[in-house]
């Protein structure tokens, strides 16, 4: 059983457990999956400044900075405590593309060291990994009112037909970076 | 406490994250790259669940533990949707991160979730202020 949990774990299990947080969220506790949120929730906690659109009863949604809180206690629990393979197994045409793209020569870890190292933050690529890629992302998710689980999975479960709007946006994005932005940049 | 449940139900979800490898960069760009159904069957098969759940939901008007009627609030459309979208989708393919996998990444031990993480969040402050001026 142990050796089951080490292991890394197929689509097949992984995505209909993450499905499952729907209703466990709705049948526990009335509450919608969204994880977005809980940045702008931080935002009104530390530094609303007077922003209408901070200026609101974030202490009734801290059970989502709880939930956010024990995400990273089960990053911790996956990756340090039951362990995981030094170098994620994906497809041989990725590591050829990414080795031939971007240059990278490093593939252990979950993230390139070469493009996320803190020390990159001296030059280009981790103020455009780091800071400008986070930003999007707070940015970006706040300003399309939810991200990959408050839109592609709590509200296309729920037929919202904005959230397929928001999803085909989001790939719209992420293809466009990957295919005309990083030629560009590498 | 009334929290406890959700950081139990966020351990649950961030452990999924995590050791389906959803977290990682390397995943996200096989996924945007087409290389892969990895990332494309765990999106599918957790809406199917979702879906269904909901459904259940719905048709026999279940209730939550406290015995509140379950009511999911529609989404409302605004120009920002598609707007937002692509920009979150630009941040995703750069950083192959979304909120919830910056948070196991951190738990996981990435040092550079931090910055992201602080930089997400000047991302949110920052569309929180000019939110009246931009187009919704």
């Amino acid at each position: 059983m142990l050796d089951l949990l080490r292991q890394p774990w197929p689509w097949y299990v992984a995505g209909p457990l993450i499905g499952l947080t729907v209703p466990a969220l709705l049948l526990l506790g009335n509450k919608a999956l969204g994880i977005s949120s809980s940045l702008r929730h931080v935002c009104a906690a530390c530094v609303p400044a007077g922003i209408p659109f901070l200026t609101y009863n974030w202490r009734a949604e801290t059970w989502n900075l709880f939930f956010v809180l024990g995400i990273a206690v089960g990053g911790f629990l996956g990756y340090q405590v039951l362990g995981h393979p030094d170098t994620i197994a994906i497809s041989a045409e990725t590591v050829r593309d990414l080795k031939a793209e971007l240059g990278l020569t490093d593939f252990t870890g979950l993230l390139p060291r070469e493009l996320f190292a803190l020390d990159n933050l001296a030059n280009w690529k981790g103020w455009v990994f780091l800071v400008l890629g986070g930003f999007l992302v707070g940015f970006g998710t706040r300003y399309a009112g939810g991200c990959t689980s408050g839109h592609a999975i709590s509200g296309l479960s729920n037929l919202q037909w904005v959230s397929m709007v928001a999803v085909i946006g989001f790939f719209v994005g992420g293809l466009l970076m990957t295919w005309v932005i990083y030629p560009l940049l590498f | 406490m009334k929290n406890l449940k959700y950081l139990v139900l966020g351990v649950v979800f961030g452990l999924i994250l995590t050791k389906s490898e959803a977290v990682s960069w390397f995943r996200i760009q096989e996924m945007f790259r087409f290389q892969s159904f990895h990332m494309y069957g765990i999106m599918v098969t957790a809406v199917l669940v979702g879906l269904i759940s909901i459904q259940l939901i719905k048709r026999y008007h279940l209730k939550s533990i406290n015995g509140e009627p379950i009511a999911i609030a529609d989404k409302k459309y605004s120009h920002g949707t598609w707007i937002g979208g692509i920009i979150f989708g630009v941040g995703w393919a750069i950083t192959g991160a979304c909120p919830g996998p910056l948070f196991a990444q951190l738990g996981s031990g990435v040092a550079a979730a931090t910055v992201m993480i602080l930089a997400a969040l000047a991302g949110t402050w920052t569309y929180s202020a000019l939110r009246e001026k931009l187009p919704h």
